[in-house]
């Protein structure tokens, strides 16, 4: 047992035990959901057929997942996406959202009001001070088949507001680096701030927004320049994500851009960390004092994280220890029993407002991180 | 183990992301250093102008001054580095065990560079062609036929995006300080020495901290300085060079292409030259743009190739402590076994020979890193592929091709050295647009004088020359 889970206080070790109570009994359901003949989805059921157990009968707690063989991404690309309807669904309307894609056949994950959800139990999370409800937002990220701009969308309307989005096409600019047209990233990159900057002083009232990591800096950069800032235009609330989201950036962020920690400089900033198939994991809140270290929670029980030996997919690592991310998605849209993320990081103790494990220090799998394309966005 | 933080206009940041520098050989860890992302870069370069006050403080003639006796910290000292303190044996062994290159020619280069910083009122004399140096400051003056001439610093700072393992380039934006011009470098990741202690040199001699950006970084940072500087320097591929063709804000620095070229009237001594010949393709391991890639001749071309495969090919890897090294290591693997299989491919074609096939395996893999021994190929035609190839270790191209038509098919050629005593050939040579430094006569293609202009001169690159006319003004009535 490592420090950390000696430190856990027993009020939390309550919460946690009570946490896996509820994913157990949500792992079931979920289960049960996929797998039986008139609610699952194509997919499962034909899957069902190649197992070597019956989940039905043999997942009897969250833990039993690992009986399922890792979920592999090539299942996501190509058609027909409606296997991945479950009957329990059928005849709702449909959205299909993308990842990847650069090259080759995307991944698509179909949705029905996952995106809403996610974004609606995240909203929960949102200081009421620095988020107001009924103000304007706005969305400054990818939009075309990336569920984002829906989901941050909705969470305005959710808040009472209305989202303002301008849109970035990851693909294009994977290609752009791909090929060192660096002068045309940096025209498409003002391209898009030009269009922020623009929303964002035309008096629609906007406090909040969604920026990625590096178009925040860029707008925060497009603003210093025409002699404002993010402060007075009127920001309150931030919230970003990604790789690119570390301790470095946001120490440059929050002591740079920002004027400082949300007490002095006036604007809360909150990491996230979240994709199509997970849905969008919070983070413990990020000081200074904690070498603005980003802590991630993931939606439990609609979507776990765990980080796993490197050598053991199925091996949790110790508290503070390294290992590859590996995602579980339990709603009843969507299951996946057990994702290798492409990322890796630090496994987080539980505390009190997520009672349950976390992952820190996300960054690219070593492995994988050569042929990734980071800083997209 | 050494810690190199960024620096920020003379700063210290302690940056939270700190990468490791790896030994070559071994692969462990022998210095750390902190990362910054473009975003801080960006923010600093707003404030460039600063950099450029802080150095128009100070007169040309007392930078020069202080170049002097950077020269000597930096070639003799013992200097603040990064947390510690880095004696020059400090200094030599740190760059050899990230670059691979062996001890001696990471002293050769040493000094190579503190020559440049002692000579900088002479090299800047050349540069200018003997320009009274405060009318760069000023930024106009009278040169002396009662012309008032006139030349704008087009820029507060240059950035420069550093590379990995060709400490000699460094020389390149060493003049920009007596120039009064700041410096925003990008360190390569496995070359963070030169700079490093280039910059402390300078600052103790008196040179204003506040004149130097120093952010090691990944792309992120190297893309900012470069969008962010109104004139930098790259240094990379084929491929960068070509990225950045016609961009008057960019000078790009790729391969060289550097070639001997043989006239018919003394090729039948070839072997006179071969001395010249075999330094200009082995000195430092072949990695420089300096260095000789292609020997071109009408005949004996097979008997040249053999006579310097004979000379190099026998050459083979040494501890890089030892005096007679001559072999850098690459420090990537996957760059020998790619470089590699590219000269499989080349050696694949119709025409083309190995010269130095008889002396053994030409890849040599460790478990960290890995070797390319010398080759010398012959091809019987300027047809052939490798003809235009360069490689990063001591390779050359023998090419057999009739005098008349070498200028026309050379392609693009940094150093151009002409054996020739044929006064109709050297009219031709100086008048042929590819080649940028010519050398008449037996002159290594390694041997830089740094008294001439040369390529890429820096003064035409961040100062323009422009009109500046002045009249009096009248005297208002009743002054």
């Amino acid at each position: 047992m490592s420090s950390a889970e000696t430190e856990m206080s027993a009020e939390v070790a309550a919460r946690a035990s009570e946490a896996l109570d509820r994913l157990n009994e949500h792992t079931l359901k979920t289960v049960h959901w996929h797998f039986s003949e008139d609610t699952g989805s194509p997919f499962w059921l034909t899957k069902k057929a190649e197992l070597n157990f019956d989940p039905l009968t043999d997942v009897k707690s969250f833990d039993d997942l690992k009986k399922f063989p890792h979920f592999e991404d090539e299942w996501l690309r190509g058609g027909p996406i409606d296997r991945w309807v479950p009957k329990g669904h059928a005849g709702k309307p449909v959205y299909v959202f993308e990842t990847g894609g650069t090259t080759g056949i995307p991944k698509s994950r179909m949705v029905i009001e996952d995106h809403w959800k996610d974004y609606e139990l995240f909203s929960d999370t949102l200081p009421d001070e620095h988020f107001p409800r009924g103000s304007n937002w706005l969305m400054l990220g990818p939009s075309g088949p990336r569920r984002l701009r829906l989901a941050v969308e909705h969470l305005a309307q959710h808040r009472g507001g209305i989202c303002f989005c301008i849109d970035l096409d990851p693909r294009w600019v994977v290609k752009l680096i791909k090929k060192g047209w660096m002068e045309h990233l940096e025209e498409y990159k003002k391209h898009c701030i030009d269009q922020a900057v623009t929303v964002l002083t035309a008096d629609h009232d906007i406090k909040c927004m969604f920026a990625t990591p590096k178009l925040l800096e860029g707008l925060g950069q497009a603003l210093e320049d025409r002699g404002t800032s993010l402060q007075e235009i009127g920001i309150k609330g931030i919230f970003s994500g990604g790789t690119e989201f570390t301790p470095q950036w946001t120490r440059f962020c929050v002591e740079e851009m920002l004027g400082g920690p949300v007490e002095e400089g006036g604007i809360y900033m909150t990491p996230t960390y979240g994709n199509t198939l997970m849905g969008l994991a919070c983070s413990k809140p990020v000081t200074a004092a904690d070498n603005y270290k980003i802590s991630y929670y993931a939606p439990q029980p609609r979507a776990v994280t765990e980080v796993v030996q490197f050598e053991d997919y199925n091996q949790v690592v110790g508290y503070g220890e390294t290992g590859r991310v590996k995602l579980y998605t339990l709603t009843d849209e969507f299951f996946v029993p057990g994702f290798m993320e492409r990322d890796e990081g630090e496994r987080e103790a539980p505390f009190e407002t997520y009672p349950w494990d976390g992952v820190s220090g996300v960054r690219p799998f070593h492995e994988l991180a050569s042929a990734t394309t980071v800083g997209v966005y | 183990m050494i810690t190199l933080h960024p620096l920020r206009w003379g700063k210290t940041y302690e940056s939270m992301e700190m990468n490791d520098v790896v030994h070559f050989d071994t692969g462990e860890p022998i210095a750390k250093f902190g990362m910054v992302g473009g975003g801080i870069v960006t923010r600093d370069l707003k404030q460039a102008h600063k950099a450029r006050e802080a150095l128009l403080k100070y007169s040309t003639d007392d930078l020069i001054g202080m170049c002097k006796e950077a020269a000597v910290l930096f070639e003799s000292a013992d200097l603040t580095v990064g947390d510690s303190t880095q004696s020059v044996e400090d200094f030599v062994h740190q760059q050899s065990a990230s670059t691979g290159l062996p001890e001696h020619m990471c002293r050769s280069n040493l000094k190579k560079n503190s020559f440049v910083l002692a000579h900088m009122d002479e090299i800047l004399q050349c540069l200018t062609r003997g320009l009274d140096l405060s009318i760069l400051s000023k930024g106009f003056g009278e040169e002396g036929r009662n012309v008032i001439v006139s030349y704008q610093c087009q820029t507060p700072i240059l950035g420069a995006i550093l590379p990995n393992n060709s400490p000699g380039v460094h020389t390149l934006w060493l003049p920009a300080i007596p120039l009064q011009v700041g410096l925003a470098l990008k360190p390569g990741s496995q070359e963070p020495w030169t700079p490093y202690r280039m910059v402390s040199a300078f600052i103790q001699a008196g040179v204003p901290a506040e004149a130097f950006g120093l952010y090691p970084g990944g792309h992120d940072a190297g893309g900012a300085i470069m969008t962010s500087s109104p004139r930098s320097m790259i240094f990379g591929s084929a491929q960068t060079v070509a990225q950045h063709a016609g961009n008057p804000r960019v000078q790009a620095h790729g391969p060289g292409f550097s070639k001997i070229l043989i006239g018919d009237d003394v090729v039948d001594d070839w072997e006179n030259y071969l001395d010249v010949m075999v330094e200009s393709v082995l000195s430092n391991s072949g990695r420089s743009c300096i260095n000789c890639s292609g020997i071109w001749a009408s005949r004996h071309t097979r008997e040249i190739a053999q006579a310097i495969a004979e000379k190099i090919g026998p050459v083979d890897v040494k501890p890089p402590a030892d005096p007679d090294a001559a072999l850098a290591a690459f420090t990537v693997k996957a760059m020998a076994t790619g470089t590699y299989a590219m000269v499989e491919s080349d050696l694949a074609e119709s025409g083309v020979t190995d010269m130095t096939a008889q002396f053994g395996e030409k890849l040599i893999e460790r478990e960290h890193c890995a070797y390319l021994r010398p080759m010398v190929v012959h091809a019987d035609s300027p047809d052939r592929a490798v003809a235009a190839k360069e490689y990063m270790f001591p390779f050359v191209s023998v090419v057999e091709c009739p005098q008349a038509e070498m200028l026309r098919r050379i392609g693009p050629t940094l150093v151009g050295t002409v054996l020739t005593s044929d006064a109709s050939f050297i009219d031709q040579a100086g008048r042929c647009v590819e080649i940028d430094r010519v050398n008449i006569g037996p002159i290594p293609t390694n041997r830089l004088n740094w008294l001439q202009p040369h390529e890429g001169n820096i003064i035409d690159f961040l100062f323009r020359s422009r009109a500046y006319q002045i009249a009096d003004m009248p005297v208002p009535a009743g002054a």
